[in-house]
């Protein structure tokens, strides 16, 4: 039981504290030095969408309708994930713009449009009241809660009499707080950084006095979540309060909200205020776009906890709606109750205050204001009046906001839960989201479209949601909900058409944005756009185009005097001056003369025509106040001969885009025909080394061809001429002959070998064999050679039988090419060569080696080249023996054999050791023969 | 406008970001709650730990995919 005076005292006490913050920001943000620049500021205004229906709502819902209530939190997430493209581009075309409210970006998108911002506001201002109402609702029953407990609160609101009514009291308090708070300004321009400044402190104490009840509950009043689920395990009742059965509408309603929710985050016009019209730089985006979700999500965290205490310890009698409130209250707690108060006010003011300061804005410059100016009602001499009437239309605005407000609230109020509330003005401010996302990217969207399926949208959202929230309340009879009015079942507000089972927001959004989009997006194919509305839909479908023109160019001609005299009339001397000073140079040269001078030099500037910027740039100034539509009335009152110009920024724009298009195109060209040279670089130089190949083979096989040839014809043409050699001699040219022409052909036999091993036409015969009898034969078939030569050939077979597959021919070739080679390098004082076959793993290893001088490393990969000759041995008479082709083939035809063929270290020898490897045969293959 | 340049998305990281908003559209989704939902235990509380899961890793992958900028390729061109 907390008295009422201490509850005044620290609610108060915490009001006036937002107070100073708010008066603090706004004097920092005179002195230029904003304390709002600052993304994760940006992140904490963002959060004035937990209010109240957050902080108190959501354990009520989540007792009931189990997971349910996250999806007003996910929707959000999702909605701040695509920020980085969406709310980048609202930010950049309001900052353009100087767009004042969600009302004024939907009428500025649509041709500046005053009708549709009117009914944009209108639309806003009415689906807002549920919403406030739920505020009020939520600070009075939490007061009462405070006082009355443990009696129950609900005797508060049972008051007869407006008077002794408590929330009524609030709302007035609230609405001359908001006055001081929002409108103290005499600038009335379309930001408030004392108001963020202030908005982000609340959702900071609102975050933490939740945090704080819900520590308490989970580590207080139960030992840790796990003792707090042991418990909710053991109560069979609670086991399905969390499941998706308890979701109304099964996996549609939740869909349905999902979306609901995401559309919604972004058109609420309290939202809009802080996400794109309060934005101070478009680079806090990115970061917001992170940390807002994750403040939703902590705000969340201890919902589910809190209410499965509370429906655990005996929440049958007791509103789930203020779990957050008795919980501590029960367990006795005397300060916690008190923070939760204050948080809960936190999130409720913070929600109100924007909310009011949004909506009063778009009832002073889009319902009011046009209408003044239409009726010629506005006289201003001068002297920054129009601001002191401003702030005058929007004190009156808040005040009957609020009053509206409790108006729904004195009326419906009981009938609802807060969340139930909060849901019907989400799927009315829902209803802006097709005009506002489609005519973000789409040009073709236009005023008569967005008309239509705007009134259409909100007539919909009106009869199926707030209607029947009337006859709820018994304010209308209750059998137009149960058979549809006059006992027409098919028109039956909560199930039109006949679509029965799904839950009423789901039901009520799907068909309000049906005929919305059908209607925006039908219409608009069919009705044609004028000029301006053409202009702005390019600005605004645009805005992220780099080469975008800042504003719509003016065409239209008018004198600075005019000019000077319209600006000073609505927004007083000191704007006039800013726009003026950043003018020409000329004016801003000027502020340095004496003022006699400056007044000479004034008169003579008066006289000279505007430029179009200058024009551009007094009409944004005048949006800034007053909205894009009323101040294209006033500039249109003073420029003759107006007419945006279309054509030409059209024509830039699509002459840009073509530009980067073709620039894109010409540098995918560019990069692709870089690519292609590259290849063909390589290719040509692959080529060449391939050509510079054939030609040293060429020159190599020449050269080998013709040496045996020379000495051939040499002694054949001593033979030829001399018949008087003697028969010895004869002999032996003839014999000579005979060993060059077998040389001869042996070489154009192996390049005629090493020609189909390259080209893979070497015919194999592959068969299973033993490749240690092949080793025996191949060594019997040059032991005699080697013996002649002096070679000690030793022959090592540890591997026996070395079942292999290959072609006998050619492997007998290859080995003995090998026992020559070692023959020939071998040491020549005492020549030794060793032939070894051991097996390893599956494969068979043959190696040969020899007592020689070895071969270097660098040599190793080399000697298998074509016509590779080591330097031989001097023994070797003068030039080398073979072609120089031998290792070659060898090693195309083991490859061809599947193994390999390198050089080695020899282990036994102190020589070169050359080693093959062929893989063992299969044993089916043993089988088959 | 000139803006700073790491105001701006690059491309990959535009991808990558479109890449995010899709898996958290799936993971929000009934079939994939629906098969959560059912997964048996004595308090219905794998749902709520799996969507506070899978919410916290979106954050966790939004942030890192923001707070981590990419300079820009300069060599592949």
């Amino acid at each position: 039981m907390h008295s009422d005076v201490v509850i005044l005292a620290a609610a108060f006490g915490y009001l006036a504290l937002l107070f100073v913050v708010a008066a603090w920001g706004d004097r920092r943000a005179e002195a230029g030095r904003s304390v709002i620049g600052s993304p994760t500021v940006y992140a904490l205004s963002i959060a004035v969408y937990c209010t109240a229906w957050t902080f108190y709502g959501s354990v009520g819902r989540a007792s009931t309708q189990g997971p349910h209530f996250l999806l007003i939190y996910l929707g959000p997430t999702l909605a701040m994930l695509t920020a980085p493209f969406v709310i980048r581009k609202m930010v950049r075309i309001a900052a353009r713009q100087r767009i004042t409210s969600i009302a004024d970006f939907i009428s500025a998108r649509y041709g500046k449009s005053a009708g549709l911002g009117a009914m944009v506001a209108f639309m806003a201002l009415i689906s807002s009241t549920p919403y406030i109402a739920l505020q009020l609702k939520a600070i009075t029953v939490s007061h009462a809660v405070l006082v009355n407990y443990p009696q129950p609160a609900d005797i508060a609101l049972e008051e007869a009499h407006f008077w002794i009514d408590k929330s009524f009291w609030v709302a007035l308090v609230l609405a001359v707080f908001i006055i001081l708070f929002g409108t103290r300004h005499l600038d009335a321009s379309e930001r408030h950084e004392g108001m963020v400044a202030a908005i982000a402190l609340e959702s900071l104490v609102k975050l933490m006095a939740f945090l704080a009840v819900g520590v308490f509950v989970v580590f207080v009043m139960f030992n840790g979540p796990a003792d707090l689920l042991g418990q909710v395990a053991r109560t069979p009742e609670l086991s399905h309060v969390l499941s998706l059965e308890q979701v109304p509408g099964g996996a549609t309603g939740w869909v349905g909200m999902l979306v609901l929710a995401v559309l919604a985050f972004l058109t609420l016009p309290r939202q809009f205020q802080v996400l794109v019209v309060e934005n101070v730089d478009e680079n806090h985006i990115n970061r917001a776009s992170w940390l807002f979700p994750l403040y939703l999500l902590l705000i969340n965290l201890f919902v589910i906890p809190i209410a499965l205490a509370g429906l655990l310890l005996g929440g049958a009698n007791a509103d789930p709606d203020s779990f957050v409130l008795t919980l501590p209250l029960s367990a006795g707690a005397e300060a916690l109750p008190l923070f939760v108060f204050i948080g809960g006010l936190s999130a409720a003011t913070g929600m109100m205050i924007v909310e009011t300061i949004a909506l009063s804005t778009m009832v002073s410059n889009q319902l009011v204001m046009p209408l003044l100016l239409r009726l010629n009602l506005l006289h201003l001499s001068g002297k920054g009046e129009l601001a002191a009437w401003l702030l005058g239309i929007r004190r009156v605005a808040i005040v009957l906001i609020l009053l509206l407000g409790y108006g729904y609230h004195a009326l419906i109020g009981d009938t609802y839960s807060l969340v139930t509330i909060g849901l019907v003005s989400f799927v009315g401010a829902a209803q802006f989201a097709p005009a506002m996302l489609i005519g973000l990217y789409w040009r073709g969207a236009t005023r008569t479209g967005a008309l239509l399926g705007l009134s259409a949208g909100f007539c919909i959202w009106a009869y199926t949601l707030l209607i029947p929230g009337f006859a709820q309340s018994g304010w209308l009879d209750a059998a137009l909900i149960e058979q549809g009015p006059w006992g027409i079942g098919w028109l039956n507000p909560y199930a039109l058409f006949g679509l029965v089972g799904w839950d009423i927001y789901t039901h009520s959004l799907l068909w309000s944005l049906l005929a919305n989009i059908g209607l925006l997006v039908g219409v608009s194919l069919f009705t044609r756009p004028t000029a301006l509305e053409q202009t702005q839909a390019a600005l605004f479908t645009e805005a992220l185009h780099p080469n975008l023109p800042s504003a719509s160019l003016w065409h239209g001609k008018t004198t600075q005097g005019e000019l000077d005299e319209l600006v000073n009339r609505y927004l007083g001397a000191a704007a006039t001056r800013r726009v003026f000073a950043l003018s020409s140079e000329q004016f801003s040269k000027q502020s340095s003369k004496q003022s006699s001078e400056q007044a000479s030099e004034r008169q003579f500037a008066a006289n000279q025509p505007a430029s179009h910027q200058l024009i551009t740039r007094a009409e944004q100034a005048l949006a800034g106040s007053l909205g894009n539509a009323s101040a294209r009335v006033l500039i249109n009152s003073v420029v003759r001969g107006e007419a945006l110009d279309l054509e030409s920024i059209l024509s830039i724009l699509d002459t840009t885009s073509q530009a980067l298009e073709y620039n894109r195109r010409l540098e995918q060209k560019s990069a692709e025909l870089e690519r292609a040279s590259e290849a063909l670089r390589r290719a040509n130089e692959r080529l060449r080394e391939l050509d510079r190949l054939k030609d040293e083979f060429v020159a190599m096989v020449s050269h080998e061809l013709r040496t045996p040839l020379t000495s051939i014809r040499a002694f054949a043409e001593i033979l030829h001429a001399d018949d008087t050699l003697d028969a010895d001699k004869r002999r032996h040219f003839l014999s000579v002959i005979v060993h060059e022409s077998q040389r001869l052909s042996r070489l154009i036999e192996e390049i005629l070998d090493l020609a189909r091993l390259e080209s893979g036409r070497l015919p194999l015969n592959p068969e299973r064999l033993d490749l240690a009898v092949l080793a025996r034969q191949s060594v019997d078939a040059v032991a005699q050679l080697q013996h002649d030569r002096g070679i000690t050939l030793d022959v090592e077979l540890t591997a026996t039988p070395a079942m292999i597959v290959g072609d006998v021919d050619r492997l007998e070739q290859v080995i003995i090419n090998l026992l020559d080679n070692a023959g020939k390098f071998a040491d020549h004082a005492a020549p030794r060569v060793l032939l070894r076959l051991e097996r390893h793993k599956d494969h068979f290893r043959l190696s040969v080696e020899d007592n020689g001088p070895g071969i270097g490393a660098a040599e190793r990969e080399r000697v298998f080249e074509k016509f590779h000759q080591l330097p031989q041995q001097e023994s070797a008479k003068g030039r080398p023996q073979g072609s120089g082709l031998g290792l070659s083939i060898s090693r195309g035809i083991i490859a061809h054999l599947g193994g390999r063929l390198w050089v080695d270290n020899a282990q036994r020898l102190s020589g070169a050791c050359l080693t093959l490897e062929l893989p063992e045969a299969a044993e089916n293959e043993a089988s088959r023969k | 406008m000139t803006l700073p340049p790491h105001s701006r998305l690059h491309s990959r990281e535009k991808e990558r970001l479109i890449a995010l908003i899709i898996t958290a559209v799936v993971l929000f989704s009934p079939p994939l709650l629906l098969v959560v939902d059912r997964m048996p235990s004595a308090t219905g509380v794998w749902l709520v730990v799996y969507l506070f899961s899978a919410w916290a890793s979106v954050i966790g992958l939004a942030a890192w995919l923001m707070e981590t900028r990419e300079t820009p390729h300069k060599a592949g061109r």
